[in-house]
This record gives structure tokens, C-alpha cells and sequence, in this order.
């Protein structure tokens, strides 16, 4: 059973000095789980066996890396969270002359263009910047896309209805065959950009980070690193969003933020270091 | 008794809401080892299981959150969508990655990953319930030493799920409701050690 482990630390450092992906600093258990789901789909019997084929073939790799890294998320996913942004963080963030925001993790974009909806929604739009990052490149060209089945559409649009949106989200979407489209001026508002929480620094100064349910899936190291570069790239003030199951509790990087709205997870960070 | 039990996993799903409320009614306040559970519950709605099974003169009862370290005599419960999962440092992790046997949580998380962590000094129980979900967590926990139990097939409103488990895990004791009580709070005070 040990050696299941060794396998692990092998894979996982071979990924990072081949492919420069750092998947060292996961959490284990669900890393383990996917990792052997991945191994079942190559049809590969061992760990060691799959980082052959990862090694040799970077096809192999980029499935693997759909095992490790697909997040799926939906648009306003825990209506409650936008209803506090649009409520409580949205008006402070209006008294700035222009608003960044990151959103690390993005995936499939979904989260991204929920906070464009929100911005435009509340006027702040036109003077708005989301960043909107993720290590999967596929996840990334998709989102850049914003193409969505159209049967998540109803899911999408009962979240819009509850997180309190006005009008309705179909104004922000054309559909075609089977499929929902962002509409184009929405997508020029958000740069999708690969970016590694793991890896990376910071890229910009922002007033608002999300990073809803990644945090979950890093290690306690990794975690904190994440939490680091988000204090350092906000402003002081600034704000921080995580998951509805996510918080800061268990990490040493609590000392940055203090708690804003709790049920949903919004942290404001401390004027002073 | 000669394994010291440190975590104790429950699985259940149809029919194993009244058991478990019956079963940890049972226990001490000072109750030696940890619980996690994992009820299948509807993904939406305010999660009322806290309310539901929350003894006031029993051990201390809590969601679980991800990152938390596992504090033994404290009843932990998974919640709603969101997979449960035992890191090797005894800390709980949560996921939300696809869901097994239809569920999230899922009962096979939960006791494969606490399997691995806590090896002989674990024991699941698999309660009532109408799909297979527990049957491999089940299995996997005896594979790496621990107690297995489920309960008996007369006693289940829904038997799939003991049924499949029982199959997985031929071992594993059968005990029925007041059966379970009585070997939990055998396992659980800390007094005897």
C-alpha cells in the first residue's frame, strides 16, 4: 500500500519536471481517486505504468490532465454568494473609479460571465476588468468560447432569478442548435489567461478575488500559497470570495482577511499587514 | 476488544435516518472515538440532519469542513453535495467531483479514504438504504484490517444497501438496531482503556 504512495510522488514529479504542471501540493485522497480513474480510462493497470505513458505520450497527458484538473461549476452556482456580492460588495467596489477582479480557478468560464451579468446588471460594467484564470488550456479555450449545452440553460437561469437578477439572463445569451452563446460584448469583457495558483505570481492588483472550490482540492501548503497571492494582489479592502464549503478557519493566511459576510464566505481584506 | 477503534464511518441512505438517531442516542458524552457520517440526502433544501440527530447529552456533533483535523469523540456529519474524504493526516477534505452510485457524498469516499487512513483502527457500518453505495467502501475497510458491520438484513426498512455490502464484505458482523447500539457503546467509552 505504501508503494501506491511512492507511485504518486513518482507521477506526480515526473508531470511537474516534463510538463511543468505542480500537482505535488494536492490534496491527497481526491488526487489519489483520480489519478486511478485515469489510470483505468488509459488502460493502464498501475500508476507506474500510467507515468510511462504520460512520459512518452503527450497525448496521454492531456487526458490525464482533464482527470486532474476538470472542476465543473455552473453560472451563479450558490445564488446567495452573487446575492451578497450585488448587495453588500458591489456598492463599495462602485466608489472606485474603475474595478478589477480576479476570478482564479474559472474552468468553463461560467463563474467569469456570471460576474460580467452581475457587473453589467449593477452599471459597473463598462468600467470593469475580469481576469479570469485556470492551468487547463481545454477548460480555458472553452470558456474563451462561451458555448454552453442549452439544457444547462434552465439551471443557469433559475440561479440568475435567485441571486437576484432583474431582467433575464436570456438577454445575455443567444441559442443556436443545441447550444447557448455568450453574447460577444460579455466575452470582450473577460481575459482568460493561464495562470497557476501552484506555480505563478501575481499578475495585477484587483478589489475582488473569487476562487470558489479549488481551494478544496490543494493541500494545506498549497492552500496558503493561494491565499498569499490573493492578499498580495488585492488592494487593501479588497474583497475575497470562496466556496459556500470553503473558509479560512483551518489556514495561517486567516491573519490577512477578516470575515464580511460569513454564510457565504466573503472576506474583506485587513487595511494593514 | 483488542483493536482500538479511532474513527468510526456510517453509511446509510432510505431507512437510516430513524436508525442512526437511535443508535447515537445511545452514546456517552464521553464517547472514546470519532464518527463520520454520510446519509444520502437531496442535494438542494437546508440540510436539517444536524437538527434531526443532534443529541444534547451525547458526544459533540458538527458538519465536517474541509481541512478540519478529525477530533476523536466528535460526531461528524458529510454535507449535501459535496464528497467527504479522509486525508492520511486525519484531516477531512471535501470534493466535488462526479458523483458514485448517484450520490455526493458518496458512502465509497468516505470509507476508502478513511480506510486508508486509519487502517485496522477503523470500523464501518453500513446501514439501511436502497442502492449499493458502501459496498466497496465496505470492502475496502476490511481489506486493510478494520471492523466491518452492517445492519441486519431483517431489521433494514431497505436492504440493497446492507444486502451489497454484506456480499462485498462477508465478514462483517450483522447487528440490528439495539445490536448496534450496544457494540458502538462497547467500542466507545473511553473509560475502559
Amino acid at each position: 500500500m505504501a508503494d501506491v504512495n511512492l507511485e504518486i510522488r513518482l507521477l506526480l514529479e515526473a508531470i511537474f519536471d516534463r510538463y511543468h504542471y505542480d500537482f505535488r501540493e494536492y490534496a491527497q485522497a481526491s488526487l489519489k481517486r483520480r489519478l486511478e480513474q485515469a489510470r483505468d480510462k488509459l488502460g493502464v493497470t498501475t500508476l507506474s505504468g500510467l507515468q510511462e505513458r504520460v512520459l512518452h505520450e503527450p497525448e496521454a497527458f492531456a487526458t490525464l490532465l482533464q482527470y486532474l484538473t476538470v472542476q465543473v461549476s455552473d453560472m451563479f452556482r450558490d445564488p446567495e454568494f452573487f446575492l451578497a456580492l450585488r448587495r453588500q460588495v458591489l456598492p463599495i467596489l462602485a466608489t472606485y473609479p474603475s474595478v478589477k477582479i480576479w476570478c482564479a480557478g474559472c474552468a468553463g468560464g461560467e463563474e467569469a460571465y456570471s460576474l460580467a451579468i452581475l457587473l453589467h446588471e449593477e452599471g459597473l460594467l463598462d468600467r470593469s476588468i475580469i481576469y479570469a484564470t485556470d492551468i487547463n488550456s481545454q477548460a480555458l479555450r472553452e470558456a474563451t468560447a462561451g458555448v454552453y449545452a442549452i439544457d444547462r440553460l434552465r439551471g443557469f437561469t433559475e440561479n440568475h432569478r435567485r441571486s437576484g437578477g432583474a431582467g433575464s439572463l436570456s438577454d445575455y445569451y443567444h441559442a443556436s442548435g443545441g447550444s447557448a452563446i455568450i453574447d460577444a460584448e460579455l466575452r470582450r469583457k473577460v481575459t482568460f489567461s493561464d495562470h497557476s495558483l501552484a506555480t505563478d505570481h501575481v499578475f495585477s492588483e484587483v478589489h475582488l478575488v473569487t476562487c470558489r472550490n479549488t481551494l478544496i482540492y490543494f493541500d494545506h501548503t498549497l492552500q496558503t500559497r493561494a491565499l498569499r497571492l490573493f492578499a498580495e494582489s488585492l488592494v487593501p479592502r479588497g474583497f475575497l470570495g470562496l466556496g459556500s464549503k470553503e473558509s479560512l478557519r483551518f489556514s495561517p493566511a486567516a491573519e490577512f482577511f477578516s470575515d464580511f459576510a460569513m454564510p457565504e464566505r466573503l472576506y474583506r481584506k485587513k487595511a494593514l499587514p | 476488544m483488542t483493536r482500538r477503534v479511532e474513527l468510526i464511518v456510517i453509511g446509510g441512505s432510505a431507512g437510516a435516518i430513524e436508525v442512526l438517531r437511535d443508535v447515537l442516542r445511545g452514546l456517552p458524552r464521553t464517547f472514546g472515538p470519532a464518527v463520520a457520517i454520510v446519509i444520502h440526502v437531496p442535494a438542494e433544501g437546508p440540510n436539517l440532519l444536524l437538527e434531526v440527530l443532534n443529541t444534547p447529552d451525547g458526544p459533540p456533533m458538527k458538519l465536517a469542513e474541509d481541512k478540519e483535523p478529525i477530533v476523536p469523540g466528535t460526531i461528524y456529519l458529510a454535507v449535501p453535495d459535496y464528497h467527504l474524504l479522509v486525508e492520511s493526516g486525519r484531516t477531512f477534505a471535501l470534493s466535488l467531483d462526479e458523483r458514485v452510485h448517484f450520490s455526493r457524498p458518496a458512502i465509497d469516499v468516505l470509507f476508502e479514504t478513511a480506510a486508508e487512513a486509519y487502517g485496522e483502527n477503523l470500523m464501518g457500518i453500513v446501514l439501511s438504504g436502497a442502492n449499493a453505495d458502501g459496498a466497496a467502501g465496505l470492502e475496502a475497510i476490511a481489506n486493510r484490517g478494520g471492523i466491518t458491520v452492517v445492519q441486519s438484513l431483517e431489521s433494514a426498512d431497505m436492504i440493497a444497501m446492507p444486502a451489497a455490502a454484506l456480499e462485498a464484505a462477508p465478514e462483517s458482523v450483522e447487528l440490528n438496531v439495539p445490536g448496534l447500539a450496544d457494540m458502538l457503546r462497547a467500542h466507545g467509552d473511553v473509560n475502559d482503556r
